[in-house]
């Protein structure tokens, strides 16, 4: 493999890498907060990209408008989820809320099925995203760059709400206490809507890029992503957004350097984050930067 | 200024609290004492809506029973909870900011986190150290800084020397009183009933979640059944 080839296999490794990144962080806030698995994560992708395409073609918004929409409405989408499904179950056991999730996942995905159909569709995708740049041999799509940037940009002004912001503080404070947060005068529901909506604004900016980068959407392409990114969420630490970050450039970065390097497993690419998973759970069960925490009570 | 009647709280089959009444009246210093388990927890945390309860509660003539704890904070009732409960893997700093954070007026919250750390130079020293590191008696004064960080104008402290050494006691004792001076109504809740009773002006005595007696500080500190139960007098 020459040098160049191997630079053109680490930019779409980072390139993938920092959407898995970008998603995972969704999943690790939420647990942060409310100590759930949020599966509906995942379809929140789907749902994004399906925004873009009526935007543009069945409303005929200029691309970035229709992404901005889809942005706004997937917020909303994530709040309005968090406060039907999961709110009213916050006294109850988790294995309840839990459940909740797995069905709110489930009717997304037949509602996408009913209402959008099931057959694939074309996604439009802006020619500036479909330059290719040649740097001494190596050959990369635009799209390759602007993915890490933007995500990076976003990763950046993350961390920088959560550990610069009196918001970022009264999320750290409701993830470990929430009722002593109330006696600060949080408003614990308002902090939690944010941690979805932020969380789904994420995703949401990663699935229209993950259509852009695999411009064939269905009602279920949000699946694979979903259980990817959070299997990175929890191989980082789930709780931990720095964690999330490093597991989703882990696997993305494994899983392309793994069909680089060894292109006769190809097609255990999607394995390859199944068994990162069940090797780091074997030996770090709380994920690489995870802490031990006590269960809460 | 707060007046609790016929408060009770239920957990499940446990009637925790049952129908008591009692007043706080503005400038003063009041005490409820008892025993492991008498309910005072709970009727602290029922007064912040913290915990489901039936009965009235009037703060300052208004009826807060149904109003949600973020807003009674803000009307100017603040708790430190039993065990301190500083927010441990956060900053010094960011524990007394979050006590503010109700407030809009940044430059007197920032007089006013150099009035707490007067009175609590220790924090000052350790300002960006996360909360988790410093000692029990420092939390202890951690979370009574970050309770005025709120310019509470009752505040309403639950067994704030649990677990401290005999001398950090004292120190607690001495730090509510100075904070009753500057101005502070307090609610304290203790089984330290005789630090307690001393400078409390008026004291109520919870068991299994009824009022049994009630008198002034000295009153009590006098009674009986209060030496026999409470003070260890044989
Ligand atoms: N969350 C809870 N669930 C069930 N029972 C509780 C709960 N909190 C307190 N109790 C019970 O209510 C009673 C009063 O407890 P508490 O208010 O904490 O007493 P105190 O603060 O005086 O020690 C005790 O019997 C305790 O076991
Ligand atoms: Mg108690």
């Amino acid at each position: 493999m020459t040098v160049g080839l191997f630079f053109q296999h680490l930019v779409n490794g980072i390139s993938l890498g920092s959407l898995y990144a970008l998603i995972a962080i969704g999943y690790t806030m939420v647990y942060g907060i409310v100590r759930l698995i949020n599966f509906a994560h995942g379809d929140i992708i789907m749902l994004a990209a399906y925004f873009v395409f009526f935007g543009v073609g069945m409303f005929s918004l200029p691309w970035w408008l229709a992404a901005v929409v889809s942005i706004a409405l997937t917020v909303l989408v994530g709040i309005v989820i968090e406060k039907a499904a999961y709110k009213p179950l916050r006294e109850a056991p988790r294995i309840s809320v839990l459940i909740s999730a797995i069905g709110v996942s489930f009717f997304l995905e037949n509602m996408g099925l009913v209402v959008f159909g099931g057959r694939a569709k074309a996604f439009y995708v802006p020619p500036i995203f479909k330059g290719v740049i040649n740097i001494s041999g190596v050959s990369i799509t635009s799209l390759g760059i602007i993915i890490p940037i933007i995500s990076a940009i976003l990763l950046i002004g993350m961390v920088y709400i959560v550990n610069h912001t009196v918001t970022g503080m009264a999320m750290r404070a409701c993830s470990k206490d929430m009722d002593t947060a109330k006696l600060m005068g949080i408003d614990v529901d308002g902090i939690i809507s944010f941690t979805f909506g932020i969380g789904s604004a994420l995703a949401a900016v990663g699935g229209i890029m993950w259509a852009l980068k695999y411009p064939q959407i269905h009602p279920l392409i949000g699946i694979m992503p979903g259980l990817k990114c959070f299997i990175a969420a929890v191989v980082g630490g789930i709780g931990n957004i720095p964690g999330a970050m490093l597991g989703g450039f882990l696997l993305g970065l494994g899983e392309i350097l793994l069909v680089a390097f060894l292109p006769g497993l190809s097609g255990y690419r999607d394995a390859f984050a199944f068994i990162i998973l069940i090797v780091i759970l074997l030996f770090k069960p709380t994920g690489i930067l995870g802490e031990k925490v006590a269960e809460k009570v | 200024m707060l007046e609790v009647k016929n408060l009770n709280v239920r957990y499940g089959g446990i009637h925790a609290v049952r129908g008591i009444d009692f007043n706080v009246p503005e400038g003063s210093i009041v005490t409820l004492i008892g025993a492991n388990g008498a309910g005072k927890s709970s009727s602290l945390r029922a007064i912040c809506n913290l915990v489901k309860k039936t009965g009235n509660v009037a703060f300052m003539g208004q009826d807060i029973s149904k109003i949600p704890t973020k807003d009674i904070v803000k009307m100017g009732i603040t708790m430190v909870p039993e065990g301190r409960r500083v927010f441990s893997d956060l900053t010094i700093y960011e524990n007394l900011i979050l006590g503010a954070y109700t407030r809009k007026d940044k430059e007197n919250v920032k007089k006013d986190m150099e009035w707490v750390y007067s009175i609590f130079p220790r924090l000052k020293e350790r300002e960006t150290q996360m909360a988790g590191t410093l000692s029990g008696g420092e939390q202890q004064m951690l979370a009574l800084g970050r309770a005025l960080m709120s310019r509470p104008k009752l505040l309403m402290l639950d067994e704030p020397s649990l677990g401290l050494a005999p001398i950090l006691v004292r120190d607690v004792f001495s730090v509510i009183k100075k904070i009753h001076d500057d101005g502070v109504t307090i609610l304290l809740i203790e089984q330290n009933a005789r630090m307690a009773l001393k400078i409390a002006d008026y004291a109520y005595v919870l068991e299994t979640g009824t009022i049994t007696l009630t008198g002034t500080g000295e009153e009590l500190l006098k009674n009986d059944k209060v030496l026999k139960a409470y003070l260890g007098a044989v």
